[in-house]
């Protein structure tokens, strides 16, 4: 499962696992390894339930494993403190989720330039990164309009560029294209292979067959147990 | 660990740990003042309560001090230099018609710092006994109902008057019980006197009287301008003595600052074997007179402008947690975005901070405009002073603060991934 990658490791799971304490003990995600170089573009499947979302929060170091590594650009998240963790995330990770998450009263680049806050990114050319930000995922001309104004696919793009502006090491979208329709949904998975493509390294949760085939690679969870098959296709 | 490293942090080989995060502060305003703005009815709804509490603190306080000014302005030398005092006839008032003695001027005079004195009444008058510039029945003149006061020498002196014309009766009528008048402008206006070089006379009833002066004004007893005057004795030849209920008064004119010392001894120098007999009513002192108004309605009023602190208080808390449910999912977006517990506590507390002293503001303003509005319409002096000013604003800033702690601890207690869900 862990290869021999010539590329740095993005996310390396050794032996990570999640037991929610009892009684009775649930086992959420059981011990499992997986590592993600630099660039890949992984995608997770599984019915809901199996386990996906402890995944994301785990691997969105939202959540701390209750055993085993994670090593996150090799640096280990278990001894972390929770202000450490909680900057790596910051800095590290970009979410995209399925309900896009946007601040309804702000406009798109606004939005966009809350990725920016936490993170001790200067004030100065805030607003030019998050224009281009917008601008990589083609809604240069819809960054002044608030989410209110903006199509579910438009939502999206937003919320993809406010993940990317912060220049993360791994995008960790859940369900990306669980709100759209099959147009909008196709194009926004068109964006995640151009940023594949551009070298970014991509972790996609999904239920949707047809988006886990994006992946180059593909994860199933199944009553927490992670496995992953080599693709024929 | 704590300071940040300024850089791209885009190698994911290079391992050197993590940075915390990190909320500047114009990054702390700038979000607190999006959170507010973002929504302005609610915002203005929510510091009302903040609005109504300072605007009272301060109206509460510039109407104080306006009040106290006024007492001060109005508590000049004349007030200070009165005293009066009422014959009540000890305990049984009906036996002793009039307690003051004959020479009560000549006694109260003598104490040192009295000017004037002098013993005044109203005549009880019979229904007949109109006052006229001519004897009844003579040139249809109509007779008016004046009041006739029997005075000393020394009340007419003690009032200060200013003479148009002629002069005031003095010991000399008094001992002789004249049958003499001194009337007030407007009185002889009515009755027709305009000059004393016919020595013009006025009747009471058919009782005629010399008018020997006429007061154009008096700086005390400003009734005796309406009435006509004459010596004690004289009245209580013709007339008699106070009838009960209307008994005697004395008014006394003392120097600059020894109206409480003559005040506290004036009834033993009137009669030293009775001076129960006398009730002293001495000038108001400007320092209780103030300390009883600030210290009643006061009270009150600073109460009423708690309670509408607590509740502005209780408002804002109130609305700060409703908008913590709210927001959940945006509070999971931050610490997804990499927000630690206490930048979402310091964010909420600043929101609910700026309200509290936007209201604060605005309740100074509206505080201020209530005291104004108020002087304009007595015709005062507004006076607020100005640490009030500054410090209203301050208290709502404070109301806010306090207001914002417990529902900005519950934010920061939201889990990420709980609130992401959403």
């Amino acid at each position: 499962m862990t290869g021999t990658p010539t590329p740095p490791l993005v996310m390396d799971f050794r032996g990570v696992g999640l037991t929610y304490p009892g009684p009775p003990p649930v086992a959420a995600l059981k011990p499992c390894r997986l590592a993600v170089a630099r660039g890949e573009y992984l995608t997770v499947v599984g019915p809901s339930g199996s386990g996906k979302s402890t995944f994301l929060n785990i691997a969105g170091l939202l959540d701390a494993p209750t055993e085993g590594q994670y090593f996150l650009d090799g640096i280990d998240t278990a001894t972390l403190s929770d202000a450490d963790r909680t900057g790596l995330r910051g800095r590290r990770i970009g979410f995209v989720f399925q309900s896009f998450h946007l601040l309804p009263h702000r406009s798109a680049v606004e939005n966009v330039m809350l990725a920016m806050v936490y993170n001790s990114t200067t004030r100065r050319g805030r607003t030019e990164r998050a224009r281009e930000a917008l601008e990589r995922v083609g809604l240069a001309h819809r960054a002044d309009a608030l989410p209110t104004r903006l199509s579910g696919g438009e939502r999206q793009r937003v919320a993809i560029a406010r993940a990317l502006v912060a220049r993360p090491s791994l995008l960790l979208c859940d369900e990306p294209t669980g709100n759209l329709d099959t147009a909008t949904a196709g194009s926004i998975l068109e964006l995640l292979d151009e940023l594949h493509a551009d070298g970014m390294t991509l972790v996609v949760i999904t239920h949707d067959p047809e988006v886990a085939v994006r992946g180059r690679r593909t994860v199933t969870i199944r009553d927490g147990v992670l496995s992953e098959q080599v693709r024929s296709a | 660990m704590r300071t940040s490293l300024i850089g791209r942090r885009r190698d994911a080989g290079r391992n050197s740990g993590a940075d915390r995060s990190r909320l500047a502060l114009r990054d702390l305003l700038s979000e607190s003042a999006a959170g507010v703005l973002q929504r302005p009815a609610r915002s203005a709804l929510t510091a009302l309560g903040t609005v109504l509490g300072v605007g009272t603190f301060v109206a509460v306080l510039g109407l104080t001090a306006t009040t106290s000014s006024q007492i001060d302005s109005r508590f000049n030398a004349l007030t200070a230099t009165e005293v009066t005092v009422e014959d009540t006839g000890g305990a049984q008032p009906e036996f002793l018609a009039n307690a003051f003695p004959a020479d009560a001027d000549r006694r109260v005079e003598r104490l040192h710092g009295v000017r004037r004195a002098g013993v005044y009444w109203p005549v009880r008058l019979g229904p007949e006994d109109l006052v006229r510039s001519a004897p009844p029945g003579v040139g249809g003149a109509q007779g008016e109902r004046t009041a006739v006061v029997a005075a000393s020498p020394g009340v007419l002196d003690a009032a200060d008057p200013v003479l148009s014309q002629g002069r005031t009766f003095d010991a000399y009528h008094d001992r002789r019980a004249e049958s003499v008048a001194v009337i007030g402008a407007g009185l002889a206006d009515r009755l027709g006197v305009t000059t004393l070089e016919t020595a013009p006379a006025v009747f009471v009833g058919d009782r005629a009287f010399t008018v020997i002066g006429i007061v154009a004004d008096v700086e005390r007893r400003a009734d005796l301008l309406q009435s006509v005057v004459v010596p004690r004795t004289t009245a209580e030849r013709i007339w008699g003595g106070p009838r009960s209920g209307e008994r005697a008064k004395m008014l006394i004119a003392t120097e600059l600052g020894a109206a409480r010392q003559i005040a506290s001894g004036v009834a033993l120098a009137l009669d030293p074997a009775h001076p129960e007999y006398f009730k002293v009513v001495p000038p108001p002192d400007p320092r209780s007179l103030r300390a009883t108004v600030t210290s009643d309605l006061d009270q009150l009023f600073m109460l009423l402008a708690a309670i509408c602190l607590v509740i502005g208080a209780v408002g804002i808390a109130n609305t700060t947690l409703v908008a913590v449910l709210e927001r959940t999912g945006e509070i999971g977006l931050r610490r997804a975005l990499g927000a630690r517990g206490r930048h979402i506590t310091v964010q909420f507390l600043a929101e609910s901070g700026a309200l509290g002293a936007l209201g604060g503001l605005v309740g100074t303003s509206l505080g201020t405009v209530t005291v104004v509005a108020m002087a304009v319409v007595r015709d005062w002096t507004p006076v607020i002073h100005p640490v009030t000013v500054l410090a209203a604003p301050v208290v709502g800033l404070v109301t806010g603060v306090v207001a914002g702690l417990y529902p900005a601890w519950r934010a920061s207690r939201i889990q990420p991934a709980e609130a992401l869900r959403r």
